[in-house]
């Protein structure tokens, strides 16, 4: 699937849901099964530091596919990472460089990532762009 | 007699206001505090009737316009009780107040080897300009420090308070937990050797009736935008003999005599410390605040909010795993908690989606949030407008939201 099929799909999932409680429900279970972030990763230079919420990101190559990792001490926004992980993780840095994110705004959790949250998914969305950037140029 | 609530609910525009398709229900007083229709009308008024810049105009706008502003002085001087008029500053708020007094106070008085003393409770407002003037000056910021339910330590305050000493600057409530201090006490303590005291007031002035003659600080720090007033606006209070000798803050227009390029002189009180044209419309709208608060009653004000905060607590003591943080004897108007191990971000976003407005994260207070070893919390702060229906909006959500999580 590409990267846009990925959010269409999670556009069609969220549609299920009416009310907003139920979306966020469905986020904090996400969020609560998000593993694979190892403690050897949970290092200051991979912490995203929001007022409110710490996010940590780990990126590595796995040929030519960056595979993503991340985590935060905040179940919501652990649940958006999610999201994030599921759309960009095991892409090229062209695929991830060339995307728009646009089920955040679908699904009506545009909030989360504007400026003014001080929740630090604005920046890990950013921090994922720099680590698709940087592999690309180490890639040649 | 109880304030009339339908009525004080109404004098609040914002309150009808729906969030997420629901009627606000606002617990984030302790941040900033809604206004008043006689506020918003003032500050409306003075654009619209007489804006002028003050002082120095012989037109009849600047006349009008600076009597008000000059007025406003008075309401404010009346309402703290302070003995002159010009002891009363005018300050963009607390922060700028506490910035003023740091660093005119750190340029008169301090030397290398000074401390200062503040409290582990403080504000991020009461400790980083402090420390601005230890970098600058080579003084050590020393802290009283706080016991489990948040209440200030006193027992070492005789060493605390030392020969070299200079300033001790307090929070007189915790914006973090609603600790009262025993500023009285402190102020007593620290006179008794000669050491002047600044009290932090930004989250006593809304809720307790404030005397600075009687409390005998010799500074007092506030800000309009908790205290039903607009934002930009605040006071600094200062004894007159102190605000004397300091050099000024920030130099510009109003503050001066004469100006040359051999030398200048400075303005009399209270002009010398306000540099640049002043807030005049945050003064207006500030004195109908006050005003407005006279007119219901602080007395009531006070007795209401009681009630609110004791009712809040029977209700929030009843939710399964809560845990506050910050559980002195002598406290008000702010209640903070945490539920289970949900974090306080995910509690106020769910929050939120019900229109209630809450606080979470460390409030500007790092160092308390360090001692209970927590990453914030979530706090509800109660105003005079508040319901108790609102109350029990607030513990439902609650516990709705402790469900989700499991």
């Amino acid at each position: 699937m590409t990267i846009n099929e990925i959010q269409e799909e999670i556009i069609e999932e969220f549609s299920a849901f009416d009310e907003w409680m139920d979306k966020y429900s469905y986020l904090i279970e996400i969020g609560n099964d998000l593993e694979g972030f190892k403690d050897d990763w949970r290092l200051e230079q991979n912490l995203i530091e929001g007022c409110q919420s710490k996010v940590w990101v780990h990126a590595e190559l796995d040929g030519d596919k960056i595979i993503y990792s991340a985590d935060s001490d905040a179940i919501i926004t652990k649940g958006i990472i999610a999201l994030l992980i599921r759309v960009l993780s095991g892409r090229t840095p062209d695929e991830i460089l060339g995307s728009e994110l646009s089920f955040i705004e679908e699904i009506g959790l545009k909030d989360h990532l504007s400026p003014t949250r001080s929740n630090g998914l604005l920046a890990m969305v950013k921090q994922m762009r720099l680590y698709a950037v940087a592999f690309k140029a180490k890639m040649g | 007699m109880n304030i009339n609530l339908e009525q004080i609910r109404k004098d609040f525009p914002i309150l009808q206001e729906l969030v997420h398709g629901k009627p606000l229900v606002y617990f984030d007083n302790a941040a900033t505090t809604h206004k008043p229709r006689v506020v918003i009308d003032a500050v409306a008024e003075v654009y619209e009737k007489y804006n002028s810049n003050i002082h120095r105009g012989v037109h009849h706008l600047s006349n009008v316009c600076t009597q008000a502003h000059e007025n406003a002085r008075i309401k404010v001087q009346q309402f703290i009780n302070a003995k002159h008029c010009h002891e009363v500053i005018f300050t963009r708020g607390t922060t700028e107040s506490i910035n003023l007094v740091a660093s005119s106070f750190a340029d008169t008085f301090l030397q290398a080897g000074d401390e200062i003393l503040v409290s582990q409770l403080e504000h991020h407002s009461n400790i980083v300009p402090w420390q601005l003037i230890e970098k600058r000056k080579g003084i050590k910021l020393r802290y009283i420090p706080i016991n489990e339910a948040g209440e200030l330590i006193l027992d070492n305050i005789n060493d605390l308070i030392n020969s070299k000493t200079k300033l001790v600057s307090i929070a007189h409530i915790s914006n973090a937990l609603g600790t009262i201090n025993p500023i009285k006490e402190i102020i007593e303590i620290a006179h008794a050797k000669d050491v002047p005291v600044m009290i932090d007031g930004a989250q006593a002035i809304q809720h307790v009736a404030v005397d600075v003659q009687q409390l005998d600080c010799d500074f007092y720090a506030f800000s309009g935008h908790k205290l039903y007033g607009p934002t930009g606006i605040g006071v600094l209070y200062g004894k007159e003999e102190w605000l004397n000798k300091m050099e000024p803050y920030q130099g510009g227009g109003e503050m001066i005599k004469t100006v040359s390029f051999e030398g200048t002189t400075y303005n009399e009180l209270p002009f010398k410390f306000e540099a640049g044209t002043p807030d005049f419309s945050g003064s207006v709208g500030l004195a109908a605040a006050i005003d407005y608060l006279q007119t219901i009653g602080l007395d009531k004000i006070d007795q209401y909010e009681h009630e609110l905060m004791d009712y809040a607590m029977s209700k929030l003591e009843a939710i399964p795993n809560i845990r506050f943080i910050g559980t002195a004897k002598n406290k008000t108007s702010v209640i903070s908690f945490l539920i289970g191990d949900i974090h306080p971000f995910d509690m106020g976003t769910m929050l939120d989606k019900m229109g209630i407005a809450v606080r979470t994260g460390h409030h500007c207070a790092q160092p308390v949030m360090q001692h209970f070893d927590i990453p914030g919390t979530i706090r509800a702060s109660f105003s005079f407008y508040n319901t108790k229906e609102e109350i029990d909006k607030l513990a439902e959500g609650i516990i709705r939201i402790a469900q989700l999580f499991g």
